[in-house]
């Protein structure tokens, strides 16, 4: 069970710094031992539009999204409204408003204990610079029983770069804040984790990267991926590493390449739109074997869609993308924590069995911030082709598939690497055989290769099986928790490997099941078609599926699939 | 290190057959490209040639060092990641008119602009060769020789020397592949160049543009030192018949990325810690 959970909303404008609000206390709280999860949500404006830090805090490190939030804290209710359907309040939720404006209908019908409290002017009366968003912090630091030297600790070290002037009027609202808080009585879960660590689901796929090797990266900036980007440039720095900002995609992920090819485990990060440019050179790391490893934040689509939002619709892109017959890797790491593995693994794949590994991460877990024990990292490594023969073919048809790598500045094994199809030389070759066998060798490597335990994480025993992938992890085990309660036992299957698809290891794990339920974030039901077409079911076989952008609600899952399996 | 004492250019040939047709002048820049390798003593393992699709972009397979045939258009990026990855690495990106200036354009301005220590080779013959005859961004706005463009294209052709010197390449040759003496000293010159170095070959296709077996009575060499000043470069480029051969640009610049400063702290999970 998830134990006591407590969900706070704080909304505003965009700039205003809710977020520093939501970052502070999440922090404050992680370092009295709590476990928490801040979900950043933002309209499409930079400047002026609206923003939301939205805080979970749990005594587990399952995080879902919150489906309604118990504490409101909104700066004004213009921003508020806009996020419609994403911010529901619960019934009985403490809302904490500017006593000025009347929270919107919504609101009221929650019938909240509403706090109208005058935080704007008391920031103002406490200093001349005060900013309202430190007074929120102090009230809402109060509210928690967090110390008050803790987040003055924290907020200096955050304000380190500001003006001392900013810095005091920053301390001095905090101080108020929690000194003009009334008293009011709120269900906290219990602390008493150690270790913390603390950090976003792009920062946690960059450090994977980096972590197991990788040395170059190019980037074109694109929402939700950039901060990946970002994080690794500065990472990159401290490794003696390179970074290369591209003109655009279709560059960056030729220079990946390039940079592979020169023996350096390379990488880059994009985002739905920026994925479709780069497939076509994704064929060309497939066919000339130069392992490259592409982090594809997803947002929802199609076209430009709804950048700033998750959803789970690149599947069919990552599966299907590529033109030809070009068998490469898919991943999708299943949390935050889960993206440092899933990231260095998918690099480490990459480099061994020399293609391209695809990493389906998306905005929900890649911006989102999590206290998180230290972080699982992926120690397997792909052994190496060994190749006694004096003749070096670059090529050469092996067992496995896979071919010595050769590098520039390898004495005597100079190749030219080809997308045309070529022999076991690398020479230019339109012949029947040269194209059959190079096809079976290209396929043959990724299908041969023992994946071992890490292609999924299952959980539980029931006959009904909850299968998905990535991010939706956390939801469908919300859901199998709800539907425990309910007397229907669960299993879940979350899928970490996409491609190859591990027939037999998903099928053996869907053994004794009568039911399964394929559970994603995107419209048209992608991974319940894919597994359609790749696979025999014996059980009846049930999608879930629902686009965003608001998150998957373990709620709604167990709804549906307590509906379905008790008719 | 495999340095081959008094290599002739025949040594760093492959023993891959061009697939070019007969006349083509895409053999001379190759010839020329080997005499200047063997000019420069070059090391065949630490040489890669790199390149996009296209006739002239299957040479990397003709010559005997590493090469990167990728896909059209984007030799260059493939060439700027290699060479920022390895930069102890000789790194040579060519390719043609239609991958270099068209479907490569935006890559080709900005390596310009990067200043990424490579040379780039653009072997144009004002045609695409591959697709049989289609007229590319330097093809005459009047050439009616293409059925997809049956009175021609109809637009004003690039001026890649201009193009180049807007986006801020450093150095800018010219050569013609009825002069691979010349070429070979041209290329051997652009490969010694600290930083972008841009040589545009005038390498005439045979098969689809019979005219311009023309080129060699139009062709000069240009006498004058290399221009250092951008204005003189720009009115050069601008106002002249795009035949005058020879280094025609040469601007001192720093290359990118500058080298790197040994970091005091490696832990890149600091951050994290709580």
């Amino acid at each position: 069970m998830a134990g006591t959970e407590l969900s706070i909303a704080i909304t505003g404008a965009g700039g205003a710094g809710v977020i520093s609000v939501g970052e502070l206390l999440l922090q404050a709280w992680a370092k009295e031992g709590g476990r928490g999860l801040l979900r950043k949500a933002f309209g499409p404006q930079i400047r002026g539009g609206e923003s939301a830090a939205l805080l979970k805090l749990t005594e587990t490190e399952r995080y879902t999204a919150a489906s309604q939030y118990d504490v409101l804290l909104a700066f004004d209710w213009n921003n508020f409204t806009r996020f419609g359907d994403e911010i529901r309040i619960a019934r009985d939720a403490l809302v904490i408003c500017e006593p000025a404006c009347d929270p919107p209908p919504e609101v009221l019908a929650a019938q909240p204990r509403l706090l109208r409290f005058p935080m704007a002017r008391l920031a103002a009366d406490t200093h001349a610079e005060g900013r309202v968003n430190m007074f929120a912090l102090g009230l809402l630091g109060r509210l928690l029983g967090l110390p008050l030297d803790s987040l003055e600790q924290l907020t200096l070290q955050k304000l380190k770069a500001k003006p001392e002037a900013y810095r005091h009027a920053a301390i001095a609202c905090i101080s108020a804040g929690t000194t003009q808080a009334p008293d009011c009585e709120l269900s906290l879960p219990k602390m008493g984790a150690k270790g913390a660590w603390y950090m976003s689901g792009n920062q946690a796929a960059g450090l994977g990267a980096l972590e197991a090797g990788v040395r170059f990266v190019a980037a074109y900036p694109i929402t939700p991926a950039s901060d990946v980007l970002e994080w690794m440039a500065g990472g990159l720095e401290k490794l003696n590493g390179n970074l290369v900002q591209a003109e655009d995609e279709l560059a960056a992920i030729n220079m990946t390449i390039g940079a592979a090819f020169g023996g350096v485990p390379s990488f880059t990060a994009t985002s739905g739109p920026g994925l479709a440019l780069m497939t076509e050179s994704i064929g060309l790391a497939v066919a000339s074997e130069t392992p490259v490893t592409i982090l594809n934040v997803m947002r929802g689509g199609p076209s430009t869609g709804i950048p700033t939002k998750s959803e789970q619709s690149d599947l069919n892109i990552a599966l299907h993308g590529l033109h030809g017959d070009a068998p490469h890797l898919v991943l999708a790491p299943l949390d935050i924590a889960d993206c440092v593995f899933t990231s260095g693994w998918a690099v480490n794949l990459a480099q061994g069995l020399q293609t391209a590994a695809i990493v389906l991460s998306d905005q929900f877990i890649g911006q989102s911030t999590a206290v998180i024990s230290e972080p699982l990292r992926c120690e397997s490594q792909v052994a190496g082709a060994q190749d006694n023969d004096n003749d070096y073919l670059r090529y050469r048809l092996t067992d496995s598939g896979v071919s010595t790598l050769a590098i520039p500045g390898d004495a005597d094994q100079r190749f030219t690497a080809d997308g045309l199809e070529h022999n076991e030389k690398g020479t230019p070759s339109a012949r029947d055989d040269d194209h059959q066998l190079q096809l079976a060798k290209r396929a043959r490597k990724l299908t041969t290769y023992n994946y071992g335990n890490a292609w999924a994480r299952v959980q539980g025993n029931g006959q009904v099986a909850l299968v998905c992938f990535g991010s939706a992890s956390a939801a469908v085990n919300e859901a199998a928790d709800l539907l425990a309660r309910q007397g229907i036992n669960v299993r879940t299957v979350s899928l970490r490997l996409l491609a190859p698809l591990q027939r037999e290891q998903l099928t053996a794990a869907l053994e004794a099941c009568n039911t399964v339920f394929v559970v994603e974030q995107n419209h048209g039901g992608q991974l319940f078609q894919y597994l359609r077409g790749m696979m025999d079911f014996n059980q009846a076989l049930h999608s879930y599926s629902r686009a965003g952008p608001v998150p998957l609600s373990g709620h709604a899952i167990a709804t549906a699939v307590a509906q379905e399996v008790t008719v | 290190m495999n340095l081959i004492a008094k290599a002739k250019p025949k040594d760093y040939k492959s023993s891959v057959k061009p697939i070019w047709c007969p006349g083509c002048g895409h053999f001379s820049v190759l010839n020329a490209l080997t005499k200047a390798f063997a000019a420069l003593g070059i090391d065949k393992d630490d040489t890669v040639l790199v390149s996009g699709i296209g006739c002239s972009s299957r040479l990397p397979a003709y010559v005997d060092s590493y090469g990167f045939h990728g896909v059209h258009g984007r030799g260059l990026a493939i060439a700027q990641g290699l060479k920022v990855a390895r930069p102890d690495l000789t790194v040579i990106a060519l390719g043609g008119d239609g991958d270099g200036f068209s479907i490569g354009g935006n890559h080709f301005i900005h390596a310009c602009r990067r200043n990424v220590n490579i040379t780039y080779i653009a072997m144009d013959n004002e045609v695409y060769g591959m697709t049989k005859g289609q007229a590319s961004p330097t093809t005459a706005a009047d050439w009616d020789h293409s059925k997809l463009t049956p009175h021609g294209p109809g637009v004003r052709p690039f001026k890649p020397a201009a193009l180049a010197l807007a986006s801020g390449a450093p150095w800018i040759a010219r050569g013609y592949s009825g002069n691979p003496n010349q070429l070979a000293r041209l290329i051997a010159e652009a490969v010694e160049h600290p930083g972008f170095s841009f040589v545009h070959v005038l390498s005439q296709c045979i098969t689809f543009c019979p005219e311009q077996t023309d080129w060699k009575a139009v062709v000069s060499e240009r006498e004058a030192p290399a221009l250092t000043d951008a204005d003189a470069a720009a009115s050069l480029f601008l106002h002249e018949n795009g035949f005058q051969t020879g280094v025609l640009y040469n601007a001192a610049r720093n290359a990118w990325p500058p080298e790197q400063v040994e970091r005091q702290s490696t832990d890149i999970t600091e951050g994290f810690r709580l």
